[in-house]
């Protein structure tokens, strides 16, 4: 056990500070629960967002040494301090980043913004058949986006990245990623409607390949990955627009 | 004040209330309506719902087997009808998540794959790996986008239901990001609010699980039924209470003692790990009783064992289990057994509603963990619930949506009642007076129903508790809400919540003390058989003039009746 010091952005755009708490750890405490220690023991009025804490609701991510965790997966002893001060570990929570996010109080920010872009992409399943029973798909055809299932819309990668920080019109690495999903969905036949939003200049073209979303996702999904496939994609579609070539179903 | 109108009101928006949503809008396209949740609707407890959901599809399975295993697994409290109606309209629903873009886990041949579980006779579970919940979430999220006329209100906290005139008329709540006091007017609601695992501290449930329904409708003065019943899942990772998906078994895990004995040969020896989760959870701690379970710094366990499974299993079938064991505990599962101990897990009571999902109020109907239909009577078998919420999501959905239809206006504010609440969570709150806190006060009430309200109860313990708990209601007269920022004022919310669990945990044991047998998840230490007798009944709780009365109603039997337990 030790104890350790916990700086947090507190307040709300009207007026802020960073207030720094002492809190006891041990091998095994998580960031999440050093700010219920916090809010349980130290001060009532610390708003953050919580539930699962089992990394699969998305509700707990946050800047933590300016870098956007899930904070419930976070556990202290894996990650480097901020500062050591007076001999005391300091680490630095703030509510995630960037133009994406508005801040709210505290540790919260609004995701109304993130989900409204998770709504335009159509991330949906689309048929334009209706037929009876199951649809099938092979193990093989599973694997090819099982892995972009896995995003719990934390906006860890949003928050990480440079585009999103700065332009609020941004699609983002989220997005995207959830289009690219049900592209890749062997069942899917909505291909080209969901193309047709993120070939805007503001889709899947305004990322650069940072790469900085797959750095920061608590799932290992690689966003980054899949929005370079989405611009083959996307590509192709461009150019058979051009060309007027039907299909590509 | 914002008044939202909207024809129905959905109130919570896990597995239950988006299917209810999504089946109320194929119901009747031109039908409007208001989705509320106190949560971004896809941070929902449901999301943490691991293993599979039972559905009869393939041959060699059958609507008489799954029911008859439901209601054995209930110890004979299911009402016999809505297990048949249930286990009937599960296979649609797996087939509707597959053309709504679910990814099922799938076997070779391209169909969907399921998988063996805890008191099911067939391999039942349709999975998708194991996180089943997560991907039944997003995927019914992902389906109601498509709908026009679904207004979705996220991070509102409701307060109370009022009820005018023997019916329903409207829901108060607070919009958590501006602190504002808002209402929702419609024709009907449907509560969808999921269980009070949050009455435990070690729990495989979701901070945010507080009972807030099933006290609401208390204080409305709706029934609650079979509110004693708290299922323990055996398997909670410790120290976290973490869920470790009873599919870690269904895929040939073992429960292993101190001894490396696999202890359920002596409680189940046909069924052994895959007996129902109440004898498995009881078979644990009476060896950790019997001095056979390992001792740590957080409390006993036993171990599960899934190294026999290899890796390569592991990864396949439960990535999720193996992600979290390496993740919080720093344990490789192929390489080590996992330290685990029964967690508070699931409410098998709530609101009475009847087979159709309404309860005796009109227009006010409940589906998913938040009501009592009554599938899983005294213990609900594993895969059921997920199960549950997307069967009777979509009958009650439908019942509700065929209720507003019938009706023709909204019926008029009743004023004096949102006054009324207006000042109970804006004045009351704040007024400055002890020196309790929430947090204190949460974490003895708390430990009383781990110590008292547990998985073995008896008179002593269960009046004790009962006496403390009134005291608890009595102190949070003392607590109030120091923090007078009204933008996310998780302060005032976590009052809220501890309030609504102090009151649902008084009918809980209420309903325990009266119920002198052993049934299912309620076992009396004082009473260890099951009394057909007397007790093959349902507890009906309703709080009249502050004061909570118990009455029971008949189970209703169809074509099995009452056999001795065994597995």
């Amino acid at each position: 056990m030790e104890n350790i010091i916990l700086r947090i952005k507190r307040g709300d755009p009207s007026h802020w500070e960073y207030k720094d708490y002492e809190i006891p750890i041990e091998k095994d405490t998580t960031v999440l629960d050093g700010l219920f220690y916090v809010r349980d023991n130290i001060d009532h009025s610390l708003s953050f967002r919580a539930s699962c804490r089992m990394e699969v609701c998305g509700s707990c991510a946050m800047m933590v040494n300016n870098f956007p965790r899930t904070t419930c997966s976070t556990l202290f002893s894996k990650i480097e301090p901020a500062k050591i001060e007076n001999g005391k570990k300091v680490f630095i929570i703030e509510p995630l980043q960037g133009a994406a996010f508005k801040w709210i109080r505290d540790l919260v920010v609004d995701f109304d913004e993130f989900f409204k872009k998770h709504e335009s992409v159509k991330p949906y399943l689309i048929r334009k058949d209706n037929p009876e029973g199951q649809l099938l798909q092979s193990p093989k055809e599973l694997k090819k986006y099982y892995i972009l299932t896995l995003c719990i819309k934390c906006g860890a990668c949003t928050a990480a990245c440079p585009i999103s920080n700065s332009d609020p019109n941004y699609l983002g690495p989220a997005a995207l990623t959830a289009a690219y999903r049900f592209n890749a969905d062997s069942r899917d036949q909505g291909k080209n409607l969901r193309l047709a939003i993120v070939s805007d200049p503001e889709g899947c073209w305004r990322c650069h390949f940072s790469s900085e979303c797959s750095n920061a996702c608590p799932k290992e999904i690689d966003p980054a990955t899949a929005i370079q496939k989405l611009k083959v994609q996307s590509a192709a579609y461009e150019l058979k627009k051009i060309f007027h070539i039907k299909g590509g179903e | 004040m914002n008044v939202h109108k909207a024809d129905l009101i959905i109130l919570g928006a896990g597995l239950a209330g988006l299917r209810a949503a999504i089946s109320a809008k194929e119901t009747d396209k031109n039908l409007t309506i208001a989705v509320v949740s106190k949560l971004y609707f896809l941070r929902s407890h449901s999301v943490s719902a691991e293993g599979g959901t039972a559905a009869v599809l393939y041959e060699g399975d059958s609507y008489d087997l799954h029911a008859y295993d439901t209601i054995k697994g209930s110890d004979y409290l299911a009402d016999q009808d809505a297990v048949e109606r249930f286990v009937r309209t599960m296979p649609n629903e797996i087939l509707y998540l597959d053309h709504w873009g679910m990814p099922w886990s799938r076997r070779e041949d391209g169909k969907i794959a399921q998988r063996p579980f805890g008191g099911h006779s067939f391999p039942r579970a349709t999975y998708a790996a194991d996180r089943t919940g997560f991907h039944a979430m997003h995927t019914l999220y992902e389906r109601l986008l498509t709908y026009d006329g679904v207004e979705k209100f996220q991070e509102y906290f409701a307060t109370s239901i009022i009820i005018d005139n023997g019916r329903f008329n409207a829901l108060t709540a607070i919009n958590m990001k501006t602190g504002e006091y808002e209402i929702f007017q419609g024709k009907g609601l449907l509560i969808a609010t999921g269980g009070l695992g949050r009455l435990y501290p070690f729990t495989t449930y979701s901070h945010t699980v507080t009972g807030d329904g099933a006290a609401m409708a208390l204080r409305a003065g709706m029934p609650l039924e079979d509110m004693e019943f708290v299922q323990f899942h055996p398997t909670g990772l410790v120290p976290s209470g973490i869920l470790i998906t009873e599919g870690a078994r269904g895929e040939g895990g073992y429960l292993i003692n101190k001894d490396g004995e696999r202890f359920m040969q002596r409680y189940a020896p046909q069924k052994m790990e895959l007996a129902p989760r109440d004898v498995v959870s009881r078979s644990i701690m009476w060896e950790i009783q019997a001095g056979r379970g390992f001792e740590g710094p957080w409390g006993p366990y036993v171990l599960l064992d899934l190294r026999h499974l290899g890796d390569e299993k592991i990864k396949e079938r439960l990535p999720a289990i193996r992600d979290l064991a390496i993740k919080f505990n720093g344990i490789d599962p192929a390489k080590e057994p996992i330290p685990v101990r029964p967690a508070a897990h699931y409410t098998m009571g709530g609101i009475q509603v009847d087979i159709d999902g309404m309860s005796p109020i009109p227009g006010i109907f409940a589906a998913g963990e938040a009501a009592c239909v009554s599938i899983h009577g005294a213990n609900r078998l594993g895969s059921n619930s997920t199960a549950e919420c997307l069967a009777y999501g979509d009958i009650t959905g439908v019942s509700a949506a065929k209720y507003v239809q019938k009706v023709s206006n909204i019926p008029e504010l009743n004023m004096q009642k949102v006054k009324e609440e207006e000042n109970r969570i804006f004045k009351e709150p704040f007024k400055e007076r002890g020196s309790e806190s929430v947090a204190s006060l949460r974490k003895e009430l708390q430990n009383t129903m781990q110590e008292k309200v547990g998985i073995f109860r008896n008179e002593k313990d269960l009046t004790d508790a009962l006496q403390k708990v009134k005291e608890l209601q009595k102190r949070f007269e003392n607590v109030y809400v120091e923090d007078k920022n009204m933008f996310y004022n998780m302060n005032l919310i976590t009052y809220l919540e501890l309030s609504n669990l102090l009151e649902v945990a008084e009918v809980v044991i209420l309903g325990a003390i009266a119920r002198k047998e052993s049934r299912g998840a309620h076992y009396r230490t004082d009473y260890p058989k099951r009394d057909d007798v007397n007790w093959m009944k349902h507890t009906i709780a309703i709080k009249r003039d502050g004061k909570i009365e118990l009455s029971y109603i008949p189970v209703r039997v169809t074509k099995w009746q009452p056999e001795e337990r065994k597995y």
